[in-house]
Parts: structure tokens; sequence; C-alpha cells
């Protein structure tokens, strides 16, 4: 079913120019729609925001501040460029002059084969101009890019050799507000500004498919040939960005990007960097939310464990109003949740006191920016008498769903946090944890290592 | 003027920097009306191809035309070595493989057409592993042998260590898919940019297939975003495919694999099996060895024998077999040929004999060092296949430098008492050495032509049959060529490799790019300067060199000169398993140290020390990046990438999510890399040796770091594990050895 309005041209900022394309495919990427244009700089490495050689920078607003945001381009479907404003590694260099974190990887021997180059240089470039960075560049700001040849050490030592940016026209840029990103309908793609305007869109089109960052559902369509008939984004929702943290707890906008949920966040406990540094990469966080990770349900993703163990529950907003659901009745089966049609996660909600002790792990082939072979999230209060007051034990990749092990709460909960408590909780693991086994681990890796976590939690508690 | 030797960066670094390096699918929008293609693709491991109906798919919006085996004008099979890859196949050989292609205005409509097409096979039963090739005598060739020695000494040693060891594949991951644009040209021949390690077999192979002869056929390879061995021949089927594309349509056709089309359809390192059997002396010398070695070939031979000589050849790394026999046979399984990959086959059998030798370190309560170190060749000694070991002295001085720069003595104290302080995690060290054999075993690829042409104003273009890959190659032909014509390195200008400038040239690979093309090139550059320098004498001192240039000109001296080279003093029979097959040997040394989480199977690399050999270095940049980059590489490959297929044979890690290579969590935290110094390497090109593969098997430190690590958990028991050591492995291990059982019972079901 077409939207309402009329067909609108789409249009962007692209490296300084303007840029009107008239019709567009909703389902045509970025990445596609620049190299069309002669702009092959950025590449395709696998078309799913793991490699990052689309790598391009929005200009976005952080806090109040403008920033350079690195980005799959891979991952965004051309309408969800309008009222941006877009650097491809084109536009950086100047007559012929390189751009410094251009100059640095070229010096350091950063590249070899080359094609991973123009993503590693926009990720630096974005991080090189990181609005308030002191010290030196943050490698791990790089961690989203992969690179076949080098081994990375000489890709360290560049960005490493970056000082403070100079006065240029892109320091410049960010001395001034970054685009507003507002409502649009275009063929095939709508972003309303409200909820209620979205919830209007799903009702009325059952064909129409919600999008918030498409690092998930842009994987669907690039490597599966999944097409949706209308996609329906919430970039423009700016109730879904809100931040807010009180003495009572913690909100946090469903749509707002991982990437600023550790900024926003002041008063934040240890365990959400240790848990964002683990989450995808930094090229996915610039664009994931929370809402989208919840909402796909994937029995593996990392936001649930962490966010069960923080009793968080969401709020839900739709045609038929406003109600919140505690985060561990929010799956109901395998990628199912209780979400209705034409509803969507507004915004999370994690009350406080936050437990004492909070740790997320998660068991991986590769440290950083993979995906979880198991997932755990484990939180325990105790009184003065060392009993547990409350305890949370929360696993992804062990069951069609997340889930809290509420039986193993309640079997250490008024008791000693010992070596009995632990094995108290491995039982319950043994006894109801119903993994599978696929190419990221056995079925017996996954229940074997969900207890031995347990066992670390305990072992690694503060003494 | 001293050009060769200076630390430069590469060639093409400020092309790589700001986008404008060009790889061959960047040339897309260069051809008005370019066709895409997308496969038709079995959805069996193995059957018979029954019927294609493509009716369906003619009439999707987009689609132009469909190639199946009947389009063919010439001889459709693209097989490099033997003539068994048809590229219409009647029966199908692995999962996904492509049984016709669809031609489209798009890859979208190319997709949608292509699943429109119908086809019906009758499924047959298909051997998926190397045991099921064993037991069902699948083979892609026959016993491969070599023997020295009495092995009597198996059954007299003072400890036997015997067991098999599975080794996994590798997928090249070159960030770069398989690529090439084919169009019929202004003379109205066809020219193709390929993504291809070997342009002169890339021609060969469209000409086959083309049915025409290969002065009809220009092959064009820019640059390559990586390719480590996956583009030297399976960069053929693609390109094949545009060029009979462009033959049947007249319009230019672009083949780009995606990433998961790419792991589904292209070969890979070989997974392989070792069985062995080895015999020690008390204080650890090896006395006698028996391997038996498996590889998973694939469906087709592709380049699967060579490699296993390479393995043959290997399983010594850097140590003295008195007594040997080593034999290896190629399994003939359904999945994807698996072909060339940085090593070649030797990575497998030197983890091999590094695995026998930490065993029996393990079993001797002997230092691995220790046991490593007794039985490194010495200067004098001959490898098991008859070639003396010249500068096998190099071994124990890499050793002991390294030992010593690495504070490994003294570390490896610390460890033990990090170890004795922590019960759940332990740290371990490792070093282990590299002696890898430089030369095409097959000796008639030793060869390399060049083509230098200069301009009268003193401007250079060199051309040579090399490929750019990353590895910087082109870097150091620059530097090799300014340095030969005395001129600054602006001055030259590398030029895209081309079947039309440098004929029937071998592919870029075996690390020998630069010994090959660099010495053409300087054959070509010294005939030139040969005839420049009586026309310099004529000129005043104050002459440049374009003042050089013109003034021969105008004497009508020829200003460009084709330069050739072939390896010397290199052979080997294959029936006897005696010769020289390497022109020399590469040398190196790494150490290691990683820590081991019990809790969850995960190790930190902490650090790594390399001292290697690379001659005279031509380019220390370059060479540096190798060996970093060559180590990284085979950490992956050891520790983290692990391939897997499923049930039906379908490759079940096709993507960047589900195959894990090394990102920024793979780098040891300290990483220190050096050259050996004063090696300079007589009779290869300014003294220099090659790099690209041999760094790779420095990562075997960190494998042997990980099984100091996990043995620190147990009581003196031997630890071992199947490769890549992954955390999901690790685990197991650490559990195994910490409860004491079972490590010393070898289960050798099949008897040596």
């Amino acid at each position: 079913m077409a939207p309402a309005t009329a067909a609108q041209p789409l249009e962007f900022l692209l490296n300084g120019s303007p840029v009107h394309v008239d019709t567009a495919s909703p389902n045509m990427t970025l990445l596609e729609f620049l190299r069309a244009r002669g702009l092959t700089g950025a590449k395709e490495g696998c078309a799913e925001g793991e490699c990052g050689a689309c790598a391009v920078v929005l200009v976005a607003d952080e806090g109040g501040r403008t920033a350079f945001r690195a980005v799959n381009s891979c991952l965004m479907f051309l309408p969800m460029a309008a009222q941006q404003e877009i650097y491809t590694v084109e536009s950086l260099a100047s007559h012929g002059a390189l751009a410094d974190a251009q100059r640095a990887m070229a010096a350091a021997g950063g590249s070899q084969c080359g094609y991973c180059t123009p993503g590693f240089v926009m990720s630096l470039f974005a991080e090189h101009y990181r609005p308030g960075r002191t010290g030196p560049c943050d490698t791990l700001a790089l961690a989203g890019n992969l690179c076949r040849c080098t081994g990375y050490r000489p890709i360290r030592d560049a960005a490493l050799a970056l000082g403070a940016p100079p006065d240029d026209r892109f320091r410049r840029r960010l001395g001034q507000a970054s685009p507003a990103i507002g409502a649009v309908e275009i063929d095939g793609f709508a972003r309303p500004s409200t909820v209620e305007a979205c919830a209007d869109i799903l009702a009325r089109d059952p064909s129409a498919a919600l999008v918030s960052g498409a690092t998930d559902l842009g994987v669907d369509s690039n490597l599966h040939g999944r097409r949706w008939p209308t996609l329906v984004s919430v970039e423009g929702i700016s109730e879904l960005r809100d931040f807010s943290e009180t003495t009572t707890g913690v909100t946090i906008g469903a749509g707002l990007p991982l990437t600023d949920i550790g900024r926003a966040w002041r008063e934040a406990p240890p365990v959400l960097a240790e848990w964002l540094t683990l989450f995808a990469s930094p090229l996915i966080r610039n664009r994931a939310t929370l809402g989208g990770n919840l909402a796909t349900a994937s029995p593996i993703g990392d936001a649930a464990p962490l966010l069960l163990a923080l009793d968080a529950s969401l709020r839900l907003a739709g045609s038929g109003g406003r109600r919140t659901v505690p985060l561990a009745a929010f799956f109901t089966g395998y990628r199912k949740t209780v979400l209705e049609r034409g509803e969507l996660i507004a915004a999370i909600e994690i009350p406080r006191p936050l437990p004492a002790l909070v740790r997320f792990y998660k068991i991986a082939k590769r440290r950083l920016d993979d995906i979880s072979t198991v997932a755990a999230a484990m939180a325990i209060d105790q009184d003065t008498a060392g009993r547990v007051r409350r305890a949370r034990f929360a696993f992804g990749g062990v069951a069609a769903t997340p889930l809290r092990l509420v039986e193993a709460e309640q079997a250490v909960e008024g008791q000693p946090w010992n070596e009995a408590a632990v094995e108290r909780v491995q039982d319950v693991i043994q006894r109801t944890l119903t993994p599978m086994s696929d190419h990221r681990g056995t079925k017996e890796f996954r229940l074997e290592v969900s207890k031995s976590l347990v066992e670390k939690f305990w072992w690694e508690r503060p003494r | 003027m001293k050009t060769a030797g200076q630390p430069v960066p590469h060639e093409s670094a400020n092309g790589h920097v700001t986008g404008e390096a060009l790889y061959t699918d960047d040339l897309a929008g260069r051809f008005p009306g370019l066709l895409h293609a997308w496969p038709v693709l079995a959805p069996h491991a193995h059957a018979r191809v029954i019927s294609l109906d493509a009716a369906l798919a003619r009439v999707e919006p987009g689609v132009i035309d469909i190639l199946t085996g009947a389009d063919v004008p010439g001889d459709g099979n693209t097989g490099p070595s033997r003539h068994d890859e048809p590229l219409f196949p009647d029966e199908v050989m692995f999962h996904q493989q492509p049984v016709a292609w669809v031609l489209a205005d798009t890859l979208e409509a190319a997709r949608l057409g292509a699943s429109r097409v119908i086809a019906k096979y009758e499924p047959l039963p298909a051997i998926l592993t190397i045991q099921e090739a064993i037991d069902a005598g699948s083979y892609l060739t026959d016993s491969l042998r070599i023997a020295r020695g009495d092995l009597s000494a198996l059954e007299s040693s003072a400890l036997r260590v015997e067991g098999e060891l599975s080794l996994g594949g590798q997928e090249h991951f070159y960030l770069e898919t398989q690529a090439s644009i084919a169009w019929r040209d202004e003379s109205g021949a066809i020219s193709v940019h390929s993504s291809t390690q070997h342009p002169s077999e890339t021609q060969e192979v469209i000409a086959r297939v083309l049915g025409v002869p290969r002065h009809h056929i220009t092959v064009e390879c820019l640059r390559m975003g990586g390719a480590f061995g996956g583009k030297e021949v399976q960069a053929n089927a693609c390109a094949a495919i545009a060029a009979l594309g462009v033959w049947k349509t007249g319009r230019a056709v672009s083949v780009r694999l995606t990433r998961q089309l790419d792991m589904a359809l292209t070969g890979k390192r070989h997974p392989y099996l070792a069985r062995y059997a080895a015999g020690f002396s008390s204080d650890g010398r090896i006395e006698a060895l028996r391997l038996l070695l498996y590889s998973d070939g694939g469906w087709s031979l592709d380049l699967s024998e060579p490699i296993m000589w390479r393995s043959l050849f290997h399983c010594d790394n850097a140590y003295h077999l008195p007594a040997v026999e080593v034999t290896g046979r190629v399994c003939r399984t359904h999945k994807t040929s698996q072909t060339a990959f940085r090593g070649f086959g030797g990575p497998q059998a030197m983890v091999v004999i590094e695995d026998i030798l930490a065993q029996a370190a393990q079993r001797l309560s002997l230092p691995a060092h220790v046991i490593r170190e007794r039985n490194f060749y010495r200067e004098g000694d001959t490898t098991h296949y008859g070639q003396e070991v010249e500068g096998a002295d190099r071994i124990l001085t890499i050793w002991q430098r390294l030992k010593k720069t690495s504070r490994f003595d003294e570390r490896r104290s610390v460890v033990a008492a990090f170890n004795a302080q922590h019960a759940h995690v332990k740290r371990g060290i490792a070093i282990t050495p590299v002696k890898f054999g430089i030369s095409f075993t097959a000796t008639f690829f030793n060869q390399g032509g060049a083509l230098v042409l200069i301009y009268r104003d003193g401007s250079v273009q060199v051309n040579h049959g090399g490929t750019e890959m990353g590895q910087g190659l082109f870097t150091k032909i620059r530097q090799i060529a300014a340095e030969s014509l005395g001129v600054a390195e602006e001055r030259v200008r590398v030029m895209p490799t081309r079947t039309d400038k440098v004929p029937n040239t071998s592919a870029t690979a075996a690390s020998a790019g630069t010994d090959l093309n660099g010495a053409a090139v300087v054959d070509a550059c010294r005939q030139i300067t040969g005839r420049l320098g009586p026309v310099a004498a004529s000129l005043p001192a104050s002459a440049t060199f374009a003042d050089v240039c013109e003034a021969a000109y105008r004497q009508r001296i020829p200003l460009f000169a084709q330069g050739y080279y072939k390896t010397p003093d290199i052979h080997f029979d294959p029936v006897a398993g005696r010769g020289r097959p390497f022109y020399y040997f590469a040398y190196g040394a790494a150490v290691s140290e990683v820590e081991v989480d019990a809790f969850t199977g995960a190790h930190r690399l902490l650090r790594t020390d390399i001292l290697e050999d690379v001659g005279d270095s031509v380019s220390p940049i370059v060479d540096r990046g190798q060996i970093e980059g060559g180590f990284i590489q085979g950490v992956g490959w050891l520790t983290l990438e692990e391939l897997l297929w499923d049930d039906n044979g379908r490759v079940a890690t096709d993507s960047a999510s589900t195959y894990k290579l090394p990102s920024w969590s793979e780098v040891p935290e300290v990483f220190e890399v050096n050259f050996l110094e004063r090696a300079t390497q007589p009779g290869v090109v300014l003294g220099s040796k090659a790099v690209g593969e041999p760094p790779l098997m420095l990562a075997i430190s960190v494998r042997e770091a990980i099984r100091e690590a996990v043995a620190a958990f147990g009581h003196g028991d031997v630890v071992t594990f199947a490769s890549p050591a992954t955390p999901e492995r690790i685990f197991f291990a650490v559990r195994r050895v910490r409860m004491g059982s079972g490590v010393f019972t070898f289960s050798v079901p099949h008897p040596l």
C-alpha cells in the first residue's frame, strides 16, 4: 500500500554538495548509490557490517555537540540518507593535500592491498575529530574495520601518531549544528517524527516494517535478499532518542544509538563500558539501538542479558496506547515478542538502585566484533551479613530466547554467596538450559561454559 | 643514488588512503550497458543435473541472457592442471556449484533471474570428510612419498610418540572478492580486467573456453584487494564466465562474487589429517618419523598435488630427521576445490612436526625449546629429499639472538611464577623456528619477464609479469628499477600487469614475485644502462638522466629492453623423491606469550617477538608488513578461523559474521619485529630474500604457547588439541588436563 502523501525527492548533502534523488529503490543501499555515482572509495567487503570497508561519515548530534560518526554504508538504505550530511573518503584530501588521518596511514605502512583502507581512514578521521578528545586517538574506534593484510600494528601506529585535528573546514563544520533529521515520506519509505504518526503508518499499511539502525534488517536484505514494500524508520522520532537519569531509575530511548548510551549515562556502573566494548563494533554501535536489538528478539542479542540482570522494563507505544512490560516477560518464543502490530518499543527503563555487583561475560570466537556463542549477565546484592538479597542470572545463546534463571536466583537468595551457592546455580543451569549446536559452538560447550561463567563471576568478586 | 633498502611507503599508498586506487569492480561505471552475472546454484553436494529450464528466468525484467554449457564455443573446462573442472557441470560436485549463469542489467535482476531457473537434480551420495574419503578410497592423487634412512628406530627408540592431528582449513577472505569485467575491445578482440594472480593462465583459460588463439585475449590486473593464493587459479572461472558472456551478448559483462558466493564457491586452504609415529632418544633427539598426511582436496585437483609435495618437503621444518618416511595423498570430497593459500601445504606439515616435538618434550619432562634446539639442522646436513640445507647455521643464530632480545629464559621464570599464583588463569611462552623453501616446486614456473621502457624525457615505465595484491611487489620493483637505472623513484612508473606486455608469465606466488620479476627488471635495466653508459660518458658531467636519454635517442640507441630471469640450479625427481627443489631457504623464529582463561577457554596474545631473515631488505616497510601480516594471518588460522560444513556439505561459515578473521583483539599487546642483520643472500636480487609466506608459520609459536599454558593447569600430562585452538577446544583441553585422564592413551585406529 502506498504512503498517503505523494512521493518527495530524496535530498541530502554529500561531500558538501546537495544531492537530489528523484527515484530511489527503498532497498538500494547507500553504498550501492555511492559506487554507482563514481564514488568507489567505499568498498563492499562483506555487505553485513562486519568489515567496515564501506565506512562513510555522517554529521550527527552527540548530546548537543556536533560530531562525525563513521557508519557502514552497506547497512544504510538510501532513503535513510534523507536530510543527512555525508562525507566519503573522496572528500578528505584538499587540492592534493592529504588529511592527517590519510597521511598517517600512508606513512605508517597502514595499507597493503588498500581495499580496506578507505574504511579505516573514515573511522580514523571521525576519531581524529572527535569532540572533546584530549589524549591520543582511541584505537578501539577502529575495531569495526577488518584488515586481512597488515596485522593492524601499522594502523595502530598511525592512529597513535595523530595529534589534535587542524583548524580546517572539517573542524569548523563541527562548530555548527548537525542536520535536523525530520519527517520524510517517499515511495516505500517513511520516517515519521512522532510515535503516534509511526503507529498510524503501521496500522494502515500491514506490509510496513519498522527499522531503526538497520544493522540487522540490512543484513537480512543484503545477504538473504529479503525485501520490504515499505520501511518505516524511527530515526526521526526525537522521543526515542531521549535519555534521563534520576534517583529512581535510568530511561534510555529505544532509538538512541548504543554509542550515545555510553556517552549519556554519566553515573553508569563499570559493566556498561565492558558490555559496550564487546557489543558489535563502533561502526555498528553508531547506528544500532536497544529498541532494534530487543525487538529482533534474537536469542544471541547482547542487550537482553544485561538488561534482564538490571531488571529493565520496556515502555511500549502504539495505536492502542502505551504500556510498560518487564523485559523478562517480553520474549515469547524464538524471534517472538509481546509487541503487537503497530506497537514499538519507546524506551527502556532501568530501576535504581542498581545491583552492587554486575558483570557481563561474552563467549565468542573473537573477543571484539563478534556474535555471542553465550552471553551472560550476573548481578548480586548482599546484605551486611553477606547473604544474597538480590541475585540475577541472565543468559543468551542457551535457549530459544534470552532468559533469566529465576529458579537459580531463588536458590541463592537469602543464602551466603559462596561456592555452595555457585553449585546450586550450576545445577539449575544443568537442568533447565536447552542450548543447540551450531557453527558458533556445540551445545555441550554452551552448557558447560554457562556453568563455568557462574564460577568465574564468583571467583572475580571484589575481595 | 640509494633507493633500494629505503623504508618507503607502499607505491600506491596515496591512492589507497584517498580511495583513488582502483580495483576491478571500481571500473564498472566505465562500461556502458554492463551486464551483471549471478549463478544458478545447485542445492546438493553431489547430484546429476537432470534438466535446466530457464524459460521463467528469461521473462524476468532486466534479464538479458542465460549462459549454459551449450553456449561454450571452445572447451568448457577450466581445470588448471587436470581436465577436471567443467564450467557447466552435468554432475554437481559440491554444494552450490554453479550450473548456469544469468546475465542481467542489474545484479538484483540477475539474482532474481537465477532464482527463476528450474533445475532438476538426481541427488547422489556425497563424501564430506577426509575420513569418509579414506573409507571410500576417494582420492585425487596417488600416494606421494619421500623417504630416507632406517625406520627400525621407531621400534627401538627410548620414546615413541604416536597419534593423529586434525587441522582445519582457512578461508582466504581477501577483502576484495573475485571480480572480472570483460568486454569486446576496439579491435573486436576480448579484453578482461581480472583480479587474478596469474593473468597468463586466466588468458589461457579464456582462450580455451572461447576456442580462440591466446593472442585474441588480453588480460589486465590493475591490483588486487588481497589474494593470498586464492586468486592463483580460482580467478579463472569468473573471468571465463565474463568473457563467455561478452562472446554471446556483445555487451560488457561483470562477474563479481558477493562475499557469500565467494565463500561458497571458491577453494580454501586444505584441511589435513596427519597420522604419525616418531621415535626419540631419551635426550629428545628425533630418531625416526613415519608420517601419513591426508589433505581434503575438494572436488577437483586444482593445485592440490604440488601443495601436498610442499607438505612432504616441510614436514622437517628446521629439524634434521635421520630416518623418515612421509607419505601424502589428496582426498577427493564433495566440497569446493581447495587451493593455494600462503604457505601452500608447508604450514600444515610444520604444525605436525612441532606438535610431535612438543609432545615428546612433555613426555620426557624437558622444556620444548630445548628439544627443538637439539634437533636443528646444522651446516652440511641434508634434508630428507637430499638437498643441502644451505645457511643452516642461521637457524641457531636467529634462535639464540631472539631468545636474548625477547628475554626468553627470564620470562619463562616470570611465567612460572605467575602460574604458581593463579589458579584459573595461566600463561604460556613458546619459541618456534621456521625454515621455508623458496621456489616453485614445479621447476618450469621459476621464470620471470620484464619490459622496461624509457622515454626521451627520462621517465620510465616498468612492465613485468608479477601482480600486485598488497604484498608490495610493485613498491619493490620500483625501488629495484630506480636503483638499477640510478634514477629517483619518482621517475619510475610501474605499470598494471598485462598479458600484452609480458607474455607467458608465471603466477605471482610461492613468495617468488620479487625474486623472479625483480631479477628480470634488473636484467632489462642493465641492458639499458650498458647502452647509456657510453652516451653519458660523452656528455658533460652536468648532464641529467633526461639529457642522456635524449642524446641516446638521437644516436639511435634503443631506450627499452626486455628482461628475463630463470632460477638456476633447481631440479626435483618426484619418482625418486630426491633433488634440489629450492633455490634457498628462508629462516625465522618467533617467541609468543599467551594467557589462557580456564573459565572460558579464551586466550589473549600478550607479546610476540620475531626475528626474520629477509636477506638485505629491499623495502623494510613492505617486509615488516609481510612479517606482521603473515604472522597474524597464521594466528587466525591456528586459533580463530574455523571452517565448518553442515551435514549436507554446505559451508556453514559462509559470511563475515560466521567466519571470524583476526581483528584488533588478536594483535599482540607487545609486537617486536626485527630482521636478521648482515644477512645478504647470494644470487638473489639485491641480496634479498623472499618474505611473503614464511612468516605465516611463525604463528605456530602461539599454538605452542597455548599448549604450554594449558599444560600449566595440569600435572605434567601431555596436552593435545586439534587446530584451530578455539575457546571451545581450549576449554575442554583444560578440563582434560586438570582431570589428568586419558591424555596418555593415544588411539591409533589405523596402523601406520
